[in-house]
């Protein structure tokens, strides 16, 4: 967690949330989204994004906290590990924000609602909690392949 | 030297030139008495060589080594062309392949060949004629290889006093400019006499085509040491080597005199009378002559760059979309003429662009005409191999995978469609077979033709085989057309062999090949006549990365269905829809079909099912079987650029990709095949 230094700080319901800066490509406005069918719900679709085809994601969905509720605020924070690209549906993306890992504390057992298990861990700043999401296992593909068979079946 | 950079090269020459020598043999079987043939296989065998030992591959070398001195008393007409030759020639090809492939591997190209040398060494001594002439032995003194026409050059030449000099010339390992220096290599020895030959050819040389040295041959009155010293005035020469050829030197007369330079003028034009009536022999080289300067204005690109140009291109046809769409709700002229226009350079670029990924079929069917005739020897079969078409041209990547589904085909014609050369004999056939390979255009797609003459399907036995294999069941089997039939032999889990064979039995029916086919957005269709033969045509798209699509709609969704699979439109009213066991069918050309839609398939939301009247139905074929599709609105026909959903979405459900329409949206295109049932 030492390598973490600036991330990008967004807002899903009132929590505020932060993803590595390293893996976030562009934040994007939410257009038109052409939905695939017979994917995972929270698979809102694919996007244009200059050119290349781009899933979009619900990440509160993902995460298990409700749905995603479109507003002028609403962004794309378009993610890229290896050769994957996502792009993740966020209430609004308000900051960039350096963080000093010392200041990292071990996730608590619950966030909010979100399982810790997609969570590396939280850090207090002027009283604000900010949850550091782990990015590789929201994305992680054989999870949602297995939830894609399980639609399937 | 380091020669891993020249590795690259090195393959890349090598493989051609083993084609060329494979062609060539090809046709040599055919013509054993058609010495141009000869010359051509020894030139390449000959630059082959060169290069090998150049690359410190010493095996293939020593084995182009030892095929060099076999052809070469071939041409001397001190051997015959027999098959055993032939043969073993051929072999000797396979093993360099091999041991080109190895180094393409990252191997060390070596592989025993002694077997081979052995036998080329038995034909080369057991069989040759007393040597007669002594050019044999310059031949293999100096490696400058004289055809007839030179060797009587040189005799005439020596009677007007002459020398003939084999000059070796060796440039500095960094010389830069190559051609340049072999330009003034020559321009100075013209000044001397003539060059009559060189190795390279002069051709090679002006291309670059050598590595560092190479040999000439000089006709010439002055002395050894005026050439060496008007040589020495060339700069990047690291050594120049003169000797006389050995058996000219008797009358060596070197003093130079304006009388003779006349004559030699004489001699030039004597020279040129001669040019013509030995067209014949120097034919040997003409034939290189002519095909190097169409060879060298290509030049090699690597595909992923072809590759990612077509991406951007592929953006910039979105962008144009859109733009046409802007510029007509704008409504001005001048930007709509503007529009107009980049679209139709646009256009043409990516007609461009899409030829360049294009390359002629011939890559594929090469490698044929040596198979055939291996597999025609193992199976002990006479057939002769006819290609048509070679220079098709088709995508790189369906040039790729290709290949394989037609060696399945070729040796399941061998195999099992031609017949012996005895049974052919009974039947009052050719005992020749003949086997055709043929491509060509028709409208957006390549048709490869595969026809035997052969004994064509049993559909007797064909029947008794799915019923045995449990694909069929007896009572339908009555009620199957002819093609219904032959169409069998591409399911899976048939194979008509008797007996399973090295060739064709592997336990892999033509049902792979089949699969192979759809999964390249192509078709393949079965005709047969019992015993006269049968003929497998495959129906190809031109490309893959674009496709011709019908643009539907679904809701608010727009969907793409590839043309290939579609069948036709139609429009039908409710009371047309009928159900058997619950499931909605339809009725076309006499045909029951299933129907499916899409909104449900897709799960596509549907905001209030109003009755319509005429519903629209898109008729979709994978093979023989059909199912309809119903949609809310057919929009047109479209050329959309096809793109992956990417690495997050793998596989979805019956949709093969998406692409990008002129409005910036994304529509997704459909798999039909995973549809039918």
């Amino acid at each position: 967690m030492e390598e973490i230094s600036k991330v990008i700080v967004f807002q899903l319901a009132d929590e505020h949330y932060a993803a590595d800066i390293k893996q976030v490509s562009s934040i994007e406005k939410l257009e038109h989204v052409t939905t695939v069918p017979r994917t995972a719900d929270f698979i809102k679709g694919v996007i244009n994004l200059r050119g290349n085809i781009t899933p979009i994601i619900d990440l509160k969905e993902r995460l298990h906290i409700g749905k995603a509720e479109y507003t002028d605020n609403t962004r794309v924070v378009i993610i890229t590990i290896e050769d994957i690209q996502v792009g993740l549906i966020v209430d609004s993306a308000t900051d960039v924000v350096d963080i000093d890992p010392e200041t990292i504390d071990d996730p608590p057992q619950m966030i909010g609602s979100v399982t810790e298990e997609y969570i590396t861990g939280v850090v207090k700043r002027d009283d604000q909690l900010i949850i550091l999401l782990d990015l590789d296992r929201v994305l992680n593909v054989d999870e949602i392949n297995a939830v894609e068979d399980t639609i399937t079946d | 030297m380091d020669t891993n950079q020249y590795v690259e090269v090195f393959l890349d020459e090598s493989r051609d030139h083993l084609q060329a020598v494979n062609d060539h043999l090809l046709k040599l079987e055919k013509q054993p008495q058609e010495m141009s043939l000869v010359a051509e296989i020894f030139r390449s065998a000959h630059t082959l060589k060169g290069m090998a030992a150049t690359m410190g591959y010493e095996e293939i070398a020593s084995l182009t080594h030892k095929m060099e001195n076999v052809l070469d008393l071939i041409r001397n007409n001190e051997l015959q062309v027999t098959t055993e030759v032939i043969d073993v020639t051929f072999e000797a090809v396979e093993a360099l392949e091999e041991m080109v492939a190895s180094i393409a591997e990252g191997g060390d190209g070596k592989k025993d060949v002694s077997h081979l040398l052995a036998h080329l060494q038995k034909i080369e001594t057991g069989e040759t004629v007393a040597e007669e002439s002594s050019e044999n032995n310059q031949s293999q003194t100096t490696e400058m290889e004289l055809d007839d026409y030179q060797s009587t050059v040189i005799s005439q030449a020596k009677e007007q006093g002459y020398q003939a000099y084999n000059i070796t010339i060796r440039l500095t390992a960094d010389c830069m400019l190559k051609a340049a220096r072999v330009f003034m290599v020559f321009e100075g020895l013209e000044e001397f006499g003539e060059v009559i030959q060189s190795v390279p050819a002069a051709e090679e040389l002006e291309e670059e085509k050598f590595d560092q040295e190479f040999t000439v041959l000089l006709l010439s009155k002055h002395n050894e040491t005026a050439i060496q010293e008007r040589l020495h005035k060339v700069s990047e020469l690291e050594s120049v080597n003169i000797s006389v050829l050995a058996d000219l030197d008797n009358s060596a007369s070197p003093s130079p005199n304006e009388t003779e330079s006349k004559e030699s003028k004489q001699q030039d034009e004597k020279i040129e009378k001669e040019d013509n009536t030995a067209a014949e022999t120097k034919q040997t080289t003409a034939p290189t002559q002519e095909k190097k300067p169409s060879t060298s204005k290509t030049i090699r690109v690597n595909i992923e760059r072809i590759d990612s140009m077509m991406n951007l291109f592929e953006e910039m046809v979105i962008d144009r979309g859109r733009l046409e769409d802007l510029s007509k709700q704008l409504g001005n002229h001048e930007l709509i003429e503007t529009v107009e226009h980049m679209s139709r350079v646009s256009q043409d670029m990516q007609s461009m662009m899409l030829t360049m990924r294009m390359v002629p079929i011939e890559q594929v069917f090469n490698r044929f005409p040596r198979m055939v005739r291996g597999l025609a020897k193992d199976l002990e079969k006479d057939l002769e191999l006819h290609i048509s078409g070679a220079d098709t041209e088709l995508d790189r990547t369906v040039i790729d995978e290709i290949g394989d589904p037609l060696v399945h085909l070729i040796r399941n014609s061998i195999d099992h469609g031609i017949e012996s050369p005895e049974k052919r004999k009974q039947q009052g056939k050719p005992v020749k077979g003949t086997l055709q390979l043929r491509a060509f255009h028709s409208g957006n797609h390549v048709m490869i033709e595969m026809e035997d003459d052969g004994a064509g399907i049993n559909r007797e036995k064909v029947i008794e085989k799915a019923i045995a294999n449990g694909i069929l069941s007896e009572d339908r089997a009555e009620k199957l057309s002819d093609e219904d039939v032959y169409d069998l032999i591409l399911t899976s889990g048939f194979s008509t062999a008797d007996k399973v064979s090295d060739i064709s039995g592997r336990g892999v029916g033509l049902d792979v090949v089949r699969n192979k086919i759809e999964s390249l957005g192509g078709h393949i269709f079965v005709e047969s006549e019992p015993g006269h033969g049968s003929k497998f045509s495959i129906q190809l798209p031109l490309t893959l990365s674009i496709l011709s699509t019908l643009l539907v709609t679904v809701s608010d969704e727009t969907y793409a269905i590839p043309l290939s699979s579609i069948e036709e439109t139609v429009a039908l009213t409710n009371d047309q829809i009928m159900n058997v066991q619950q499931k909605p069918v339809m009725d076309f050309r006499g045909k029951v079909i299933p129907i499916v839609s899409l909104a449900d398939v897709f799960e596509v939301p549907q905001e209030e099912r109003t009755e319509k009247t005429d519903i629209s139905v898109v008729v979709v074929k994978k093979g023989e079987k059909m199912t309809g599709l119903i949609v809310d609105s057919f929009i047109g026909q479209k050329e959309v650029v096809l793109k992956s959903l990417g690495n997050y979405l793998k596989d979805v459900y019956a949709i093969s990709g998406a692409t990008i329409l002129g409005d910036g949206h994304v529509s997704l295109i459909i798999d039909p095949n995973a549809l039918i049932k």
